[in-house]
């Protein structure tokens, strides 16, 4: 692998957005026939390089490379032109469109009269999906497809140019366990091809699992590269954050109240059957599953947003019907939801609004909100969690990911609930604030409110969880103390392997 | 055939199958109710029908076209009636009587042209600006029909012209003029959005711009293409109705946007782009007019024309949002 | 790029842009014709934009909450015909609560098919535009309605009479424009219509009822428009039934005109004053110049166009758009 050209090649790429240097000089080099991870927090320039390696961004300075060739791209079709493919963590595709008409997007082609030529169209199309050995033909409508299906047809529409590299952001992340299997052996006949892959992704297991080398990025720098088969995780998790994560095991240090929330045999259609599990006040009770498993669809249903079709709700030892949201809160029940921007807060509205939405009714002079029960109300929240924004008026869509995230916290706290759900606490968080709302829900458990934390990450369940129930495919498969869990417990547990029947309540 | 496929053929069936219920519904309760004589299904009556349909009706084989394109174009109306204005008024100039019958042609291109251009200042200020085609042609809207208020003021414009009349009013195959300018432009649109690439790129654009834009397509042309034709086709549908009436109103065509607009939803295309077909929009214009013809024939006023219409537009987005629901599992939001 | 456009004189007119235009006309018609600026033309102006304008003001209540209302128009015909068959029928005492609770009770239907059943607002109000100019038309048989005594009804005082020398349209625009100022940005329910038109998933998560805050909206239209169509059945005792058609669209071109954005969360009340003004003093100043009524048309499009353009030109920090 040494001695050949390399198929991809960045050289000292710097990219500056008003007051950010973004890219400082990162260099980047990918090999024909290797699959290179690159990491990085959020924030660290992965996306950014990526726009600039696929034309959408003109680097300030440096150069790319392809097979040693000096190239510009201007654009992603150049790119594409040039041999450089993404996959996009987003899928991009017309769901109406069949999947021919997907995968030649913008090139299908043309006979007289600019007509479609529907048999090279599709002759060339089940050419092409022959290779990867997929259950679908090119007439298929897109929108018909599961999400790994348009995924392939993503990877499909990569191999109408003969790729140089391809890029993976994020391939996995709304994948089943087998069809990552699938995924990967479509990336390993890559590999044998020539092409150089580029694999983004979060997800040590598949990092260690699947790629030669792994580039990491901090700070808009490039920080080293390491041979996968030398390294661990833990030197990777170093490089990522500059120092090491702590990523130690919660110690209760308070004591725990009586039983807040008790939810007994709960189900809700093809969702999640089944579920039952307590959470006493002053305890973090930890939701661990692969998206998709049916965490966040009992949040929402605690959260009034689903009917359960079968089983109980108990509040402090009696069994309720919760019916909507407002009705969630009346009862003491709060959730900080998984999508911050879509269903967590109003970017168009300044902070002190956004907190105190779910109250406006009570802070009332008269007919009228008082605007100072509402400062007030802000002030003291953005004390208490060290919110760091210019004032209230700023909009809430100009605040950074953690900042955000604390107003949503803030928001519920000043409701002084009796139960908070915490769906992704961190998701799209930079690292410095990723701790401090750790440390702000062990902080909470303390203070007496019952905790329940969803997360995709196992070091956070870990780090902050008294008790964690771990979830496959709807189901509780195993809920483990915080003494008595070890990582190879867990993940076999969320994958569904400790057998269907092995619940243990 | 899984579900979702199957629920596809029942929405582009659906429109034909209301219109065989309003078929039976209207010939069976004109049995007992109606005030002429003749069946409802006579075949004079359904031959009116399909031309009392074309002038709305091309219009919306437009609106079809633009809707699937992610846009909408509330200023046909006015459209319409410019181009009308323009079609009568120009057979009056004086170098146009020294032409003959030559002058008609001649007056058809400048009224196709002045809809033409109309469309293009549209989806050039869509393209250009960036402002969205609703807000664009809402203003546009208001524009165009002061335009046509300037051109004669407040007085109808009038002119027949004899040879055009009896051309309007001929029989080919038995089909009227009208007619066979709603069936013939309902083919050549239907086979531009499933044949060609501009058709496909345009679903392309509707059902994922960002994709399209990222796969290379021009967003803009193709805008700017749409909105020339739906303005080419505003005009048709003057030249075809104003050829036999020869006189106009500067009030005319107000409200058809909404006609239009009315035809194309029933027809099952999305508000939100990128789903619908050519054909299902004729399905809409003819299920329309035949509501207006049926509740006639039954002796229904017709002012509760408008009503009946309102309510089954509104009606069919319910059932279309009931199919579409994914039962008690649903996020409550 | 977009931050340097918000500073200095630039960053004013893109903020303020509809009010600066608005100054801008009103001395140009001013030096045009000094006669422009007398105390009756204004007044009169107003008078005449009043029933756009309080209809304006409802629709700006749904236009912020994330939906439109093309129904304002036929409903406001709808009002019209009825308070004047009713007026002659029960008397006006009667009359005029009828007709309130009739159209609010369309507006009550409207709100609970977009609002409870969520469904897309633009079609339900085109198929309610339609249903309710049918429902006129039934209603009044498709005749013309007229008040048997118009000298000796005091009905006509809302169109027609004054309070303190100013006219009582003027008055009742005015008074509802400062009450729904204050709804909406003073009270809870106010804020709860710039969060659902904001992110209505995010309000909902927040404990929002956005069902119940929609059909409000509607509600407040219904009420706008019913005001309305007293004014005017007050102002002619007399109409047809096509007295509102195409109103809808110009009253959203007046609260677009204010700033409303399209997709919710944003306007306000006095914004909307000031588009429906706009609209109001253009016409009046375009036929002062000695031009037709008409000329407002095309003068009313370039308006629209370019305050929306150079509103989304200043979001976005460059006038042209990106689109390929």
């Amino acid at each position: 692998m040494t001695d050949q050209t390399p198929a991809l090649r960045l050289e000292g790429i710097v990219k500056t957005f008003p007051g950010v240097r973004a890219l400082d000089g990162v260099s980047f080099t990918v090999m024909p026939g290797e699959v290179h991870a690159l990491m990085g927090e959020n924030g660290a320039g992965k996306s950014t390089l990526m726009k600039v390696l696929g034309g959408i961004y003109d680097p300030d300075e440096g150069q790319i490379f392809i097979a040693e060739q000096p190239a510009v791209m201007t654009s992603p079709i150049e790119a594409k032109a040039k041999g450089v493919v993404f996959i996009h963590q987003e899928l991009s595709l017309a769901d109406e469109l069949s999947v021919a008409e997907n995968i030649f997007l913008g090139e299908l082609p043309r006979k007289s009269l600019g007509r479609v030529d529907w048999g090279k169209l599709y002759a060339d199309t089940d050419a092409i999906l022959k290779t990867l050995n997929v259950g679908f033909n090119a007439k298929t409508r897109v929108g018909d497809l599961s999400i790994a299906n348009q995924q392939m047809v993503e990877i499909a529409r990569a191999l109408t140019v003969d790729p140089r590299a391809v890029i993976f952001d994020e391939p996995t992340a709304s994948l089943t366990d087998a069809e990552k299997v699938v995924l990967f052996e479509v990336i390993s006949d890559l590999q044998s091809r020539g092409v150089g892959v580029i694999y983004i992704s979060h997800r040590m297991e598949e990092i260690f699992k699947i790629t030669d080398r792994i580039s990491v990025l901090r700070d808009g720098q490039y920080r080293g590269t390491l041979n996968t088969a030398e390294t661990n995780e833990e030197e990777v998790t170093q490089l990522m954050i500059g120092r090491k994560l702590d990523l130690s095991r919660n110690e209760a240090t308070h004591e725990m109240g009586e039983v807040a929330l008790e939810v007994r045999n709960l189900s809700c259609g093809d969702l999640f059957h089944d579920v039952s599990f307590t959470v006493r006040r002053g305890e973090v009770l930890g939701f661990y599953g692969l998206v998709g498993a049916g965490r966040t669809e009992i949040a929402e249903t605690l959260f009034g947003l689903r009917d359960p079709s079968a089983g109980q709700i108990l509040l402090d030892g009696e069994e309720v019907r919760i019916t909507s949201p407002q009705d969630a809160i009346r009862r003491g029940i709060s959730l900080v939801p998984e999508d911050r921007k879509g269903q967590g807060l109003i970017l168009g509205m300044n902070c002190r609004d956004n907190m105190t939405l779910p109250q406006v009714d009570d802070m009332t002079a008269g007919p009228f909100v008082s605007d100072g029960a509402e400062v007030a109300i802000f002030d003291q929240y953005r004390d208490k969690l060290d919110i760091r924004t210019p004032g209230w008026r700023q909009l809430v869509g100009n605040l950074s990911g953690g900042n955000q995230q604390k107003i949503v916290i803030g928001k519920w706290l000043s409701m002084h609930p009796e139960v908070l759900i915490v769906d992704e606490p961190t998701r799209g968080i930079d690292v410095g604030s990723k701790s401090e709302i750790h440390n702000l829900i062990r902080d909470l458990a303390s203070q007496g409110y019952a905790v329940i934390v969803i997360s995709s990450e196992m070091p956070e369940v870990l780090h902050v969880s008294d008790r964690i129930v771990a979830m496959f495919s709807g189901r509780v498969m195993r809920e483990f103390t915080a003494e008595e869990v070890t990582e190879d417990s867990l993940i076999q547990a969320i994958s569904g392997l400790t057998g269907s029947g092995a619940q243990v309540a | 055939m899984n579900s979702e496929t199957r629920g596809n053929l029942i929405k582009q069936g659906a429109i034909w199958a209301f219109i065989v219920v309003e078929l039976l519904f209207f010939s069976i309760a004109g049995e007992y109710l109606s005030v002429s004589d003749k069946a409802f299904m006579d075949f004079d009556n359904m031959l009116l029908l399909l031309k009392q349909s074309a002038p709305i009706g091309i219009i919306a084989l437009g609106m079809t076209i633009i809707m699937i394109n992610g846009n909408i174009d509330l200023s046909v109306g006015a459209t319409f009636a410019l181009s009308a204005i323009v079609l009568l008024d120009s057979m009056t100039w004086p170098f146009m009587a020294g032409l003959g019958d030559w002058a008609i042609p001649l007056a058809w291109g400048l009224a196709l042209l002045t809809g033409v251009v109309l469309g293009a200042i549209n989806g050039l200020i869509v393209w250009k600006t960036g402002v969205d085609a609703f807000i664009v042609t809402l203003g546009s809207m208001l524009g165009y029909r002061g335009l046509v208020f300037m051109y004669n003021g407040e007085q109808p414009t009038s002119h027949l012209n004899w040879t055009l009349v009896d051309f309007a009013e001929a029989q080919f195959l038995g089909l009227h003029t009208a007619t066979w300018f709603l069936l013939v432009a309902a083919l050549l649109l239907w086979l531009l959005m499933t044949k060609t690439i501009h058709g496909r790129n345009a679903y392309a654009i509707g059902n994922n711009r960002e994709a399209a834009v990222n796969a290379g397509i021009r967003v803009g042309p193709h805008f700017l293409w749409n909105f020339m034709l739906i303005g080419f086709l505003a005009s048709l549908s003057a030249v075809v109705f104003y050829s036999e009436s020869g006189s106009v109103n500067p009030n005319d065509g107000m409200l058809y946007e909404l006609w239009a607009i009315t035809a194309v939803v029933l027809g099952g295309t999305k508000l939100t782009g990128g789903y619908g077909s050519i054909v299902s929009t004729l399905g809409g214009v003819i299920a329309i007019q035949l509501l207006r013809k049926g509740l006639g024939h039954i002796g229904a006023d017709t002012e509760t024309v408008n009503l009946v219409i309102g309510l089954i537009l509104i009606a069919v987005l319910f059932l279309d949002r009931q199919l579409n629901r994914k039962g008690k599992e649903e996020l409550k939001i | 790029m977009a931050e340097l456009t918000k500073k200095g004189i630039g960053g004013f007119i893109a903020r303020h842009g509809i009010l600066v235009a608005f100054v801008l006309f009103m001395v140009g018609f001013a030096l045009a014709n000094p006669r422009f600026i007398a105390i009756e033309n204004i007044s009169g102006v107003i008078r005449s934009s009043a029933i756009i304008g309080v209809m304006a003001l409802g629709v700006t209540f749904v236009v912020i909450g994330g939906n439109l209302d093309l129904s304002v128009g036929s409903m406001m015909s709808f009002s019209t015909i009825v308070v004047l068959d009713l007026h002659d029928k029960l008397g006006p005492t009667l009359a005029i609560p009828a007709m309130f609770a009739m159209t609010l009770a369309l507006g009550a239907f409207i709100g609970f098919l977009v609002g409870y059943l969520k469904l897309n607002s633009l079609i339900v109000t085109l198929g309610m535009l339609s249903a309710i100019h049918g429902l006129t038309l039934t209603y009044s048989g498709g005749k013309n309605m007229d008040i048997d005594d118009k000298q000796g009804t005091w009905f006509s005082i809302f169109g027609q009479g004054n309070v303190a020398g100013i006219p009582v349209p003027i008055l009742m625009f005015a008074l509802l424009a400062v009450v729904l100022t204050l709804l909406l940005s003073k009270t809870p329910f106010g804020r709860k219509v710039y969060a659902v038109g904001g992110n209505g998933t995010a309000a909902t998560f927040s404990g929002i009822p956005r069902a119940r805050v929609v059909f409000m909206t509607y509600m407040i239209s219904a009420f706008c428009v019913a005001t309305a169509g007293l004014i005017q059945a007050s102002r002619s005792l007399g109409s047809q039934n096509t007295v509102g058609q195409g109103l809808e669209l110009e009253v959203l071109a007046a609260v677009i005109l204010g700033g409303a954005s399209l997709l919710g969360g944003s306007g306000t009340v006095f914004k909307t004053v000031i588009g429906v003004l706009i609209l109001g003093f253009i016409q009046n100043g375009l036929l002062l110049m000695g031009l037709a009524f008409y000329a407002q048309y095309v003068v009313t499009w370039v308006i629209i166009i370019l305050a929306v353009w150079l509103d989304i030109a200043a979001k976005r920090g460059r006038l042209w758009s990106p689109i390929a």
